[in-house]
């Protein structure tokens, strides 16, 4: 797709560009919205999971007879109710095996059977009453712990990829990743100064309000219905299919409201096993996830350890770079540490630079995505680094940062060379910005960070259908997980010409429309955009066909302006404008309903960079630091309607300052996690931070009609480091360990005071 | 024209590196490689990405590439 020029000049849009309360606010605030949890089937039964207590075990026997004979329980199911027929596809053969353990648990709270009975209380029951023998088998959780040769291999079949010459037993390491360019040996030895440190970040967890929920339905005739919290109810549907042999065109599932994604409703967690507790029952089954089952077994974001060497010289040039990454994919092999090192030096023209990255597999649940995945580990390791530098040669941190900043050119740590980006624009306003001019009273510090993150499109399809009244309903496939529905109908209005009040847009379940990707890597408003500016500017060809008709004209002769056909040319002067809903009003004479459609493949998303300030007050006694001041600056390409470009920015922003101050998993020795909940997870609430101010930059995207770029995941990346920046600036003492909790801030300020 | 490889991918020749093709799409890339190289459908399948000119496509492989182009695979990534 070709950037379209005439909307890139054009200053004024009418509708685009403005604010609008979200159509879907009033039910959300009144409580009639309608999520994961808020459906229910005539004969619907309870489903509940029963989960391994134990980090890592065979399972050796489970006895369901007992709970069979429990009155009121119609279905148990375990994995051989859910029979392997993924073929040769070693990752739909992991999901499968996350969904239910075969053969061994692999982590604690990894599902191992399920019940489907008449109420809570019978689920509950018979749980208890399912038999499970275990052996409990060596566990590591540590993705440092879990390279080393001594520890116990989790899976047979990883041999790690990524080295030459092959191993030739299998570890814990699923793949060894490196990229980069130039001799950075040669870079450190015109380096002046060169800083080495070594880091270290927690997992967390994406913390969605909403727990995991559906009703799932499935009929002897094969056909199955589902609905369910997802990101990407066209995926679970192919997914769901795959794994329990159904036929793709007789599983219809629809998206309800959803509470909260972030990345980790991106994967099937239970709704396979609540489809097969259907269809063993022959009735339709309910499965709503308890919070300590949200935390325990859907996926939360990587652990990791980073080290990173930076070399500059003293006039601020970066000469060379080192980062060697170890990322925990949980108990199945992924590529968070490839993603990591995609990522680390992205904001940066660096000479010579090396990134390695680790995939390792430990005994903790599967890891998912997590708003621009692993970007933000590695910006902690190297923002917090680059600081460094700029302290010990004495430069200001921005400077150096505007010194070394990629550009247009530029090439990219990953291979190929930058086209138009916009990190300079935002150090640049960042630099500019009245809060890096604000005073600093005692114990505050202020710190600056990058992040960057791809984005992406991916399948799209859209209809628009024009009622005989003139108002529009706008079908879509992406899932609306940030106020997508209200942008489409403002882009629907603006390429109409009419107000954004006639528009109505709704999100179509599986079988009303085509095929649509997950709602996830920022691509809704990006991807469905595109999708709506070419249904609607279909929808306007009928509308000119029928409108040449009702005038006895030919089609070449009219035109579309302001919400109206125009007839053009000397003869037909004289003829009134006629507006939609006259044209609507008179369809069914013309030729029947008026109706636009799009199927699209979206690429050429354009990638997101953002800078971040942070003010932390860090109270010396306790190590508390409490953030006074934040501000985002990030690139939207074409913000739609501001209010919800500002609210991805605040988001983001706020899950990372959570990273980087409280969310950790705690797992004890024995491999379990001890803070399954928000009690003991503590995720920030609004009176932990101050209002979070933003400024949105439009460097317009060429590759989309509007010049939209992705805003939804960027702004997590720069928070952890640009808080440890802060925290470095208050206190003296470089925090190498996220969270930056009160207990580890307080005893670096110990170690420090005892050593000086 | 020249394809270069990310270092995350091995054809026969170790990880990175480039190689010749004639092409006119990314289909075109695509076509040649797995003709060429019996590995190259494992890649595909782990997913690969093409960047033009800096710009990366993902999924439409009937994107045309400009002469001169520099053209790259790179990991297929999805998000959060």
């Amino acid at each position: 797709m070709g950037h379209d020029q005439k909307y890139i000049d054009k200053k004024n849009y009418e509708v685009v560009g403005t604010r609008f309360n979200r159509p879907d606010g009033i039910d959300k605030v009144t409580g009639k919205a309608r999520y994961g949890a808020d459906a229910s089937a005539p004969g619907q039964l309870v489903g509940r999971v029963l989960r391994s207590p134990h980090a890592h075990a065979s399972i050796v026997k489970i006895n369901v007879s007992k709970a069979e004979k429990l009155p009121g329980v119609k279905a148990i199911i375990t994995s051989a109710d859910l029979p392997d027929l993924t073929g040769q596809d070693q990752g739909l053969a992991d999901i499968l095996e996350n969904c239910m353990a075969r053969g061994r648990a692999l982590y604690d709270g990894h599902a191992v059977a399920a019940v489907a009975a008449v109420d809570e209380q019978t689920a509950a029951k018979a749980l208890k009453l399912i038999d499970v023998k275990y052996k409990k088998l060596p566990h590591v959780t540590d993705v440092d712990a879990a390279m080393c040769e001594s520890a116990p291999v989790i899976h047979d079949r990883i041999i790690t990829r990524g080295i030459e010459p092959k191993p030739t037993k299998p570890s814990n390491i699923a793949a060894r990743t490196q990229m980069g360019h130039g001799d950075v040996e040669a870079g450190f030895a015109e380096a002046d100064v060169v800083i080495e440190k070594s880091y270290k970040t927690e997992q967390t967890h994406q913390g969605y309000i909403e727990p995991h929920a559906c009703l799932a339905s499935v009929n002897p005739d094969g056909t199955a219905e589902l609905w369910v919290t997802t990101q990407g109810h066209f995926v679970f549907r192919n997914v769901c299919a795959s794994l329990l042999g159904l036929d793709i065109a007789k599983l219809k599932v629809t998206s309800s409201e959803i509470g909260g994604g972030f990345g980790g409703k991106t994967h099937v967690w239970v709704e396979p096993v609540a489809l097969a507790l259907s269809r063993k029952a022959n009735r339709p089954v309910k499965l709503v996830m308890g919070r300590d089952e949200v935390f325990r077994a859907t996926g939360p974001t990587s652990s990791t350890s980073i080290d990173v060497k930076m070399g500059a010289k003293k006039d601020g040039t970066i000469t060379a770079a080192v980062a060697e990454m170890r990322y925990q994919g949980g108990a199945f092999p992924g590529n968070w540490a490839m993603l990591g090192c995609m990522t680390a030096f992205a904001c940066y023209d660096i000479k010579n630079n090396e990134s390695i990255g680790w995939d390792v597999v430990v005994n903790r649940p599967k890891v998912a995505a997590y708003r621009a995945p692993s970007a933000p580990m590695a910006a902690f390791a190297v923002e917090s680094t680059i600081d460094e530098l700029a302290k010990e040669i004495g430069m200001a941190p921005i400077d150096m940062r505007l010194k070394n900043v990629a550009r247009e050119g530029t090439l990219a740590p990953y291979g190929p060379t930058y086209g138009p980006i916009g990190i300079e624009h935002t150090l640049k306003a960042v630099k500019d910005h009245p809060h890096m001019r604000a005073k600093l009273k005692k114990n505050q510090g202020r710190g600056v960070a990058c992040g960057f993150w791809f984005n992406i499109g991916g399948q799209t399809c859209t209809d628009l259908n024009i009622g005989v009244d003139g108002t529009v309903n706008l079908t879509l496939g992406t899932v609306d997980v940030g106020g997508s529905r209200s942008s489409m109908a403002m882009i629907a209005a603006e390429e109409l010409g009419i107000p954004y009040e006639q528009v109505r847009a709704n999100i179509a379940d599986t079988t009303s429309l085509g095929h649509n990707d997950m709602t996830e890597g920022s691509r809704g408003t990006f991807s469905s955009g595109m999708a709506t500016v070419f249904a609607a500017r279909d929808a306007i060809g009928v509308l000119k066909q029928r409108a040449a008709k009702m005038w006895g004209i030919t089609e070449e002769d009219v035109i579309w302006e302001n919400g109206q056909a125009i007839a053009t040319g000397d003869s037909h002067g004289n003829l009134p404008p006629l507006s939609l809903k006259e044209i609507a009003a008179k369809a069914g004479r013309t030729g029947g309903p008026i109706a636009g459609h799009n199927e699209v493949v979206a690429d050429g998303a354009g990638m997101g960079f953002a800078s971040h300030i942070c003010d932390v007050e860090v109270d010396p006694e306790t190590g508390r630091s409490t953030i006074i001041r934040y501000t985002v600056v990030q690139d939207a390409g074409k913000a739609i309607n501001p209010d919800y470009v500002e609210g991805q920015f605040q988001g983001g922003a706020t899950q990372g300052i959570g990273w980087a101050l409280n969310e950790e998993y705690i797992y004890g020795d024995d491999g379990c996690l001890q803070n399954p909940g928000f009690l003991d997870y503590r995720i920030p609430v609004c009176s932990d931070l101050p209002f979070i101010d933003t400024q949105i930059l439009e460097v317009p995207n060429p590759l989309h009609p509007y010049g939209i770029r992705g805003v939804g995941e960027t702004s997590i990346v720069p928070p952890l480091a640009a808080v440890g920046n802060a925290i470095a600036n208050a206190t003296g003492v470089r925090m190498s360990h996220a969270p930056m909790s009160p207990p580890r801030v307080l005893a670096a300020i110990d170690t420090l005071e005892h050593a000086s | 024209m020249r394809v270069s490889l990310s270092s995350t991918f091995e054809l026969d020749n170790g990880p990175g590196g480039s190689v010749s093709v004639h092409a006119e799409t990314i289909a075109d890339i695509m076509v040649s490689l797995t003709e060429r190289y019996p590995n190259f459908e494992q890649l595909l399948d782990r997913g690969v990405a093409v960047s033009i000119n800096g710009q990366i496509y993902r999924d439409d492989w009937t994107q045309p590439i400009p002469a001169d182009a520099e053209v790259f695979l790179i990991p297929r990534i999805e998000g959060g």
